[in-house]
């Protein structure tokens, strides 16, 4: 292993230093914005279209209101029932897929170039002119019941569900985002409408193009698609603090298997730390077979198919999680050497090759993650969600290579905190109990 | 030696102008048997570099089940020169990321890695290709990391018991009939031997495809791999794959299965099957359409049946395993509403099935098929490393690169008539195996219904 890091560094000098691509920004004669890259390769269009918002939008007592209003979007618009739709976007061959999370609603569209005309048509009827009919209402909502149903005997929904529950209480992010039984019961055609005011409005959407479409073309397509939006939506919720103590919370479930979700507070994506944060959390448990929790927990002990941590920045809060599923009788063991690696990273940091390691391992892969239309639009979005410059893709590995030794062991240092590490635990783990006064 | 680029014309006939999905393919085999596949995409400076053995869990010796895909992770568990784990490491050394497959009739590794990093790739997948040195101590930690990945995959989750169990229903005597991960206790009971002995049997370059996709030319391919893999001797002992075949099914089965964990009760039909053969895929292709026309999306037979005009289910789908060595499954799936029983809703599948069988094909509904499979091979374009598994899938299943070529143009071509006689050859209650996955106490009354 000594002759990892020389190799690692040289490695690093000869790989590409920054993605090789251009990135356009397009603005229409309306003024809607969007970012492009162009190719023509393949004859087709990948959109991707962002409304920041989401599911933290659902009123109390409404939960599931914006996801439910998301799934309906496709079933019948403008003059076309649900067949109807179905019917056209299939003889076009489009795709559109709607989703809804915490912090937005997502679209995201492919349609070849010759049918491009008819697809946008399409796509902006969803959008403007949902007809949300009774029929539909009920059967996609019979669907939605089915799904949480499901997520009621699942043991890591079970389990993730738990941690957003202690974590963020009565904040939108502690409750259901798919809804409860009675809440999605009892959601009505007026409550869905207003979802939809709530959720789609232009001073809240980001988009991005890439594939056989020219700047022009997008430009003028913006406004068809985009023009007849609200100017404003709903309020949306303010910041959270995370309000978990360390500990292990048990959720009884009979399975073999037992899945643990954990985590404690994180970093904003804006933290001028993130970056060192990112690192550190590539050592630690970033999803490769490299990291220390991949190493001690399923390498040297065979405890776990997989094991994995990550800084999931939200938009009114900042989460360091992970996750973990070993067998009933075993999952207390898996636990104690996550905990244990916790606090030793805390404690001694990282080593000058595992920086070198995680450092060359990042920067070479991130070019290799624009390689088609649909992942380079997916990219764009995802950087005006986060606030990124248009020129990121040129610098971001340039800063991701600065950071030093120093820096990952003094984050580690302050961002990581064994004492605060809360678990929930859904199945029948042995040896493992809820912490008193949860 | 062959050498020859193979374009594929998709010409959409559906619309006034007529879009091309190109694949630029070449294909050459090296001196001791092993076949290269390189499929050129310049779009990135990316490469993908798969090795496929034309070996699955169906190639294992009855009663250890779940070799193949042990085999499988303890190939990322050190060579004779190389330390455990050091493949996956040097990879992410150079910004990649590898993992590997393993199913019925293959098992697949692959890298993403830059495109300059390829021979280093060749060089440690020849290396375990040959070398590979099984560690009595990790072959046991490995078995609890399988035995967690069986607990992730399929004991903590009742549909997949039941997947277990219908397919095992409805292979009597084939080796499908067993799970691609294993049983649980032929995982416990594997031994270093039983490893050792599938890896001797089954690889070996003469028994491996080499697909390279993306930033790459086939000259380059060429000659890194007669540097790297072409050393390899071949293995003589390799055979045409022989599995024991499936006797003709005589009788409709029934599995019914009770987990307490099921909140959403569903029904399964599956029936035996044709596959794709070389020169011979028509009726696959047919079945390909026929699964489409019945549960392909929201204005399909089912899905529209039941869903829209009268609502029993919540969910409609049909399936179809088209690339396949042996003999498949054709299937479908009604996930029934609240309140509708199992009972009713099959009863409901078979009225529609027939109703189908009667009035046939609605030939508007075929052209949007069509147009849809083939705006999907244009969709697919944007991933090299889907079309690169397209190309092992079918090479592992005994296709041949003319076959692959030919596929889209046979979908194309394939009739009403055509897609009418295979459903009705296909579609028969003695060929069937129809499960029912419930909680326990759930549906006793439809439960009656169905064994009067």
């Amino acid at each position: 292993m000594k002759w990892l890091a020389p190799l690692a560094l040289a490695v690093f000098a000869a790989l590409p230093a920054r993605a090789e691509i251009e990135i356009e920004e397009v603005t229409s004669p309306g003024g809607i914005t969007a970012w492009l890259v162009e190719d023509h390769n393949i004859p087709f269009t990948a959109l991707e279209l962002r409304f920041q918002g989401g599911t933290s939008l659902d009123a109390p007592g409404k939960e599931g209101a914006v996801r439910l209003m998301a799934a309906l979007l496709e079933e019948g618009a403008g003059e076309r029932d649900a067949q109807a739709f179905a019917a056209a976007t299939e003889t076009i061959a489009a795709d559109f897929d709607y989703d809804a999370r915490n912090d937005a609603v997502s679209v995201s569209a492919r349609f070849l170039t010759e049918t491009r005309d008819e697809a946008v048509e399409l796509l902006r009827a969803s959008l403007m002119e949902p007809r949300f009919d009774e029929d539909a209402i009920a059967r996609v909502r019979s669907q939605a019941l089915s799904a949480i149903r499901s997520d009621l005997n699942d043991p890591g929904a079970i389990a993730s569900r738990e941690f957003a529950r202690l974590a963020f209480g009565d904040h939108p992010y502690g409750r259901a985002s798919d809804g409860t039984i009675e809440s999605v019961g009892a959601l009505t055609r007026d409550d869905l409408v207003a979802a939809h005011a709530d959720a789609l409005a232009r001073d809240r959407v980001f988009v991005a193009a890439a594939g056989d479409i020219t700047a022009e073309e997008l430009g003028g397509l913006l406004d068809e698609l985009l023009g007849g939006l609200p100017e404003t939506g709903g309020a949306r919720p303010g910041d959270v603090a995370v309000a978990l103590p360390g500990g292990i919370s048990v959720v009884e479930f009979a399975t073999p298997q037992s899945v643990a979700v954990f985590g404690h507070e994180g970093l904003p994506r804006d933290d001028e730390d993130f970056f060192a944060a990112f690192v550190l959390n590539q050592i630690l448990g970033g999803g490769g077979f490299e990291s220390r929790l991949m190493q001690e927990v399923r390498e040297k002990r065979g405890l776990t198919y997989g094991v994995y941590s990550y800084l999931a920045p939200k938009d009114h809060a900042a989460l360091y999680m992970g996750r973990v599923a070993s067998a009933n009788d075993r999952i207390a063991e898996a636990i104690e050497v996550i905990r244990g690696e916790w606090a030793r990273i805390a404690r001694d940091g990282v080593t000058e090759a595992e920086l070198e390691a995680a450092r060359t391992y990042l920067t070479g892969a991130y070019p290799l993650r624009f390689d088609g239309n649909g992942p380079i639009a997916r990219i764009l979005v995802g950087m005006q969600m986060d606030g990124l410059p248009i020129t990121y893709p040129q610098t971001r590995n340039d800063q991701l290579a600065a950071i030093t030794l120093e820096d990952v062991n003094r984050v580690a240092a302050e961002l990581l905190k064994p004492e605060r590490l809360h678990f929930v635990v859904a199945g029948q783990p042995e040896g493992l109990e809820t912490t008193p006064g949860q | 030696m062959r050498r020859a680029a193979l374009f594929l014309a998709l010409a959409l006939t559906f619309i006034a102008r007529p879009a091309l999905a190109t694949e630029n393919v070449t294909d050459f085999v090296l001196n001791n048997g092993m076949q290269v596949v390189v499929i050129e995409d310049h779009r990135a400076p990316l490469a993908v570099h798969m090795v496929w053995y034309r070996a699955g869990s169906a190639d294992e010796r009855p009663g250890a089940s779940g070799a193949a895909h042990f085999l499988e992770h303890m190939m990322f568990r050190g060579t004779e020169t190389r330390a455990p784990g050091e493949f996956s490491e040097r990879v992410a050394a150079n910004g990649g990321n590898d993992n590997a497959f393993t199913s019925y009739d293959y098992t697949a590794y692959f890298q993403r890695v830059a495109a300059d990093r390829l021979g280093l790739m060749m060089e440690m997948e020849a290396d375990r290709m040959a070398n590979l040195l099984l560690r009595p101590e990790l072959v046991e930690t490995e078995r609890g990391v399988i035995l967690e990945e069986r607990n992730q995959r399929v004991e903590n989750e009742p549909g997949s018991l039941f997947r277990e169990q219908t397919s095992a229903a409805q292979f009597l005597n084939h080796p499908y009939g067993a799970p691609i991960i294993g049983w649980r206790h032929e995982i416990e009971a594997l031994s270093r031997e039983d490893l050792n002995a599938y890896y001797t049997r089954h690889y070996a370059p003469n028994n491996a495809i080499l697909i390279v996709a993306g930033d790459v030319t086939p000259d380059e391919v060429r000659r890194l791999a007669e540097t790297h893999y072409g050393p390899i001797p071949a293995n003589p002992a390799v055979t045409e794959r022989a599995r024991p075949q499936e006797p003709p099914q005589r009788a409709p089965r029934r599995v019914t299965m009770e987990d307490a964990r099921v909140a959403q009760p569903y029904v399964t039909r599956s029936w035996l099957a044709p596959e794709r053969d070389p020169g011979d895929q028509r009726q696959a292709a047919a079945l390909v359409l026929l699964s489409e026309l019945l549960g392909g999306g929201q204005t399909s037979v089912l899905t529209t049946a039941l869903q829209y005009d009268n609502p029993v289910a919540v969910f409609t789908s049909a399936f179809y395993g088209a690339t396949s060595l042996d003999r498949t499954r054709f299937g479908v799936v009604v996930v029934p509403a609240q309140g509708v029983g199992l009972a009713e809703a099959e009863a409901a599948l078979d009225a529609e099935i027939a109703r189908f069988l009667e009035t046939g094909v609605d030939a508007e509904a075929l052209e949007r098929i069509k147009f849809g499979l083939k705006a999907s091979r244009i969709y697919q374009q944007d991933n090299v490393q889907s079309v690169a598994q397209r190309y092992g899938r079918a090479l592992t299943s005994g296709l041949a690169l003319e076959d692959i070529a030919a596929w889209s143009g046979i979908l194309d071509s394939i009739t009403g008539e055509e897609i009418m006689a295979v459903a009705r050859d296909v579609l028969v209650p003695e060929r069937s195996v129809t499960g029912w996955l419930r909680a326990p106490e759930a549906d006793k009354t439809a439960n009656t219904e169905v064994m009067q």
